[in-house]
């Protein structure tokens, strides 16, 4: 018996497990690839402040609580918007869609919440949305936003997956010595809509705290 | 060549994952606890400032339990298993125990330092691929070792014929291989240029949609191939073994098996039911997971029906108990999934807690519990000395059945109420809860997931007690037990 022989030859065995394994994602994955990595039409990338952004958000795990994706129902899109497209999500690496609601979903937050209502949030959230059960992001506050690897994340995707970055995106030291004063003068736009004189202070300096960055990334999310 | 009889088999590297195992299991559901207690009782988040908040603690949870806790029992139990199926000692080749013993420390040493990394917010925040790319790059090293080491030990077999449990280890090799490879694909920002910015981070291989596919069929698979997949092979092993009954049917394990291969990677769209992903994809994935129910109670039944006309050892060994009600709580967990994956379900059932529930009832009550019996069939055998208590393994048993059904039961109402608060219009057809009355009132749920995990942890020290007294104070065997586990 044909299966009595594969179990007495462990090379074969091991052959036929992997190609029974492979076929799922050949057939399910690999045919749409190219379709589903295009953007929507005239489509721009992320600013480098909101891909520092981004980064904090990843490095608070934001979406373990939140999720990134309207589903097309209408209590969904009564509530947050209108439903989620592909071509939306074209520029994002890696995706952050979530899978858990234990907060609101948040694809279109930049359209309804304004730069103030998010600093007093992340300060308090309980005390912004009584019942709250979100942990307030003090650190946040203090702790500085790396925009140098925000950057260094740009002129990858620009270089590799051809992202529409401009020319003035180069993988050296000098080009983002000379871009630096751009991500910085959009930091200081986001810091005049604050109140904590600490983060105002630390922009004026040339520092971006991670809360500005954040709430740069949340306010570019419609 | 030595006859079965006088083989005597090496057990160091066994006994060493064993004890990561326990050292993993009591940390990654210590965490968990912590964190489902968070959010009962949101306090609790600053206990640890910036480092102990729910976000944080959460990847830390999941990946010390998989990568630490599963993977550690997958290992140790390989190194038991792999020996006594394959009637080769591991000493008889000082190659294959040099790889055993490097694959053992890279192991460990990696593993601390990666959860060390998730406390400090590096993350590619890719469910359960967290780690970052220099962490990636020594998981593929120990699995690499780990491939050597199985394909190493068949190559020097006495018996030619591989048994199930040894179709379901090298499935467990070859499946996470290519999945983790392929999922993780991301290029280091720092080498992508002249080396700017952090030399930790690194941008995923795919974009939106391709990414969120990508992520799923491995997400969903690394549930299949670490979580189900090797637990299959140790109840193939341990089942009879200490039941002393063989295995019900071989071509209902044939079915199973070649079933689970192939139906499994399919059914990871699921995930995705109402997303951009294209229509077929979730259709597919919906159809492949109904059908996924036929290998998983293949399998299930199969165990089940081993203990015909021997149930009475459910009365009177606890570690029959242990491997029978994970084989239930396996049965009750794949026809749950597949449930969740019906669509019309599943657009009340993703993004709730109901989903954590499922996770759980299939972790908690299959995966822990049989690795925790296949720790208790192999400690007298690898110390050569009795289990230490009885009565202890009887309370564990009940305790952590209690906490199982506490979590599942709590989940599914906390999960069910809250999908149909999000879409409950009134008669106008305008939204009746806003988003906050739908978090308020899980707080009693909450407070029973917590009680719940509590309940589990102690039952799992008391585990950990068990096997330390074993090792030090079990009354000292003079031959090995043949089958059923003598225990005090």
């Amino acid at each position: 018996m044909f299966f009595h022989w594969l179990e007495k030859n462990p090379f074969f065995f091991a052959s036929a497990v992997s190609i029974v394994i492979s076929f799922a994602g050949l057939i399910e994955i690999v045919p749409n690839f190219a379709k589903a990595a295009q953007p929507l039409v005239d489509m721009k990338p992320r600013s480098v402040l909101e891909l520092a952004g981004k980064d904090v958000y990843m490095k608070d795990n934001c979406n373990t609580c939140h999720s990134q994706l309207i589903r097309p129902f209408k209590s969904e899109t009564d509530r947050y918007g209108d439903y989620s497209l592909s071509g939306e999500y074209a520029y994002d690496r890696p995706f952050l869609w979530g899978s858990k609601r234990t907060g609101p979903d948040l694809h279109r937050v930049g359209n309804y919440r304004t730069t103030d209502w998010h600093e007093n949030h992340m300060l308090n959230p309980a005390l912004i949305v009584p019942g709250s059960i979100m942990p307030a992001y003090k650190h946040q506050f203090t702790n500085l936003a790396d925009i140098e690897t925000a950057y260094a994340e740009a002129v990858t995707v620009k270089n590799i997956f051809h992202t529409p970055y401009g020319d003035e995106f180069q993988g050296t030291r000098a080009a983002w010595e000379a871009y630096k004063p751009t991500v910085l003068a959009e930091a200081a736009a986001i810091a005049a809509d604050m109140k904590n004189q600490d983060v105002k202070d630390a922009v004026a300096k040339g520092e971006v705290p991670e809360i500005v960055a954040l709430i740069a990334y949340l306010n570019s999310l419609k | 060549m030595q006859s079965n009889a006088t083989l005597e088999y090496d057990y160091s590297l066994a006994k060493k994952f064993t004890y990561l195992t326990i050292l993993f299991g009591v940390l990654g559901m210590l965490i968990g606890t912590l964190i489902a207690a968070q959010l009962a009782f949101p306090e609790l988040n600053y206990l640890l400032g910036e480092y102990g908040t729910f976000s944080r603690l959460r990847p830390i949870h999941t990946n010390t339990v998989i990568f630490g806790f599963t993977v550690s029992g997958v290992f140790a139990t390989w190194f038991y298993v792999g020996q006594r199926v394959l009637k080769v000692s591991m000493a008889e080749s000082k190659f294959l125990m040099f790889i055993g013993n490097l694959q053992f420390w890279i192991y460990f040493v990696g593993a601390l330092l990666a959860t060390v990394s998730l406390f400090f917010g590096f993350s590619t925040a890719k469910e359960y691929a967290e780690y970052e790319w220099p962490f990636d790059v020594v998981i593929v090293l120990v699995w690499v070792l780990w491939g050597i080491s199985i394909m190493g030990l068949i190559g020097i077999r006495r018996e030619k014929a591989l048994y199930i449990s040894v179709w379901y280890y090298l499935a467990c090799f070859l499946g996470v291989a290519m999945l983790y490879l392929f999922n993780n694909m991301a290029i280091p920002t720092y080498f992508a240029t002249e080396g700017l910015g952090n030399v930790l981070h690194s941008v995923s291989m795919y974009s939106g949609t391709n990414d969120a596919l990508v992520q799923w069929w491995y997400g969903h698979n690394a549930v299949a191939f670490a979580f189900t997949v090797p637990i299959i092979a140790m109840s193939y092993y341990f089942l009879p073994k200490e039941s002393g009954q063989a295995i019900y049917s071989y071509k209902l394990s044939l079915l199973s098996f070649w079933g689970l291969m192939f139906v499994y990677l399919w059914a990871g769209s699921h995930h995705l039911l109402w997303s951009t992903v294209p229509d077929w994809m979730q259709t597919m994935g919906s159809a492949f997971s109904i059908v996924l129910i036929l290998p998983s109670w293949g399998s299930a039944i199969n165990m089940l029906l081993t203990m015909k006309g021997e149930w009475n050892q459910l009365t009177d060994n606890p570690l029959i108990k242990f491997m029978v009600l994970a084989s239930t709580f396996y049965m009750l967990s794949t026809i749950e999934g597949p449930i969740q994956a019906i669509k019309s379900v599943n657009a009340i059932a993703h993004f709730t807690d109901w989903i954590p529930g499922h996770v759980h009832d299939g972790v908690l009550g299959w995966v822990a519990f049989m690795i925790m019996a296949s720790i208790f069939h192999m400690a007298p055998r690898m110390f050569k000395r009795e289990l230490y208590s009885k009565k202890l393994m009887e309370q564990q048993f009940w305790i952590q059945t209690t906490a199982v059904v506490l979590y599942f039961t709590s989940m599914w109402i906390a999960g069910i109420t809250q999908g149909m608060m999000w879409r409950a219009v009134d008669e106008y057809g305008n939204l009746m809860y806003s988003f906050i009355d739908t978090v308020t009132v899980l707080h009693p749920y909450y407070t029973i997931r917590a009680v719940a995990g509590v309940l589990y942890v102690t039952g799992f020290i008391m585990f950990a007690y068990n096997i330390f007294k074993t090792m030090t104070a079990g009354k000292v065997l003079t031959q090995e037990p043949q089958f059923r586990t003598p225990m005090a």
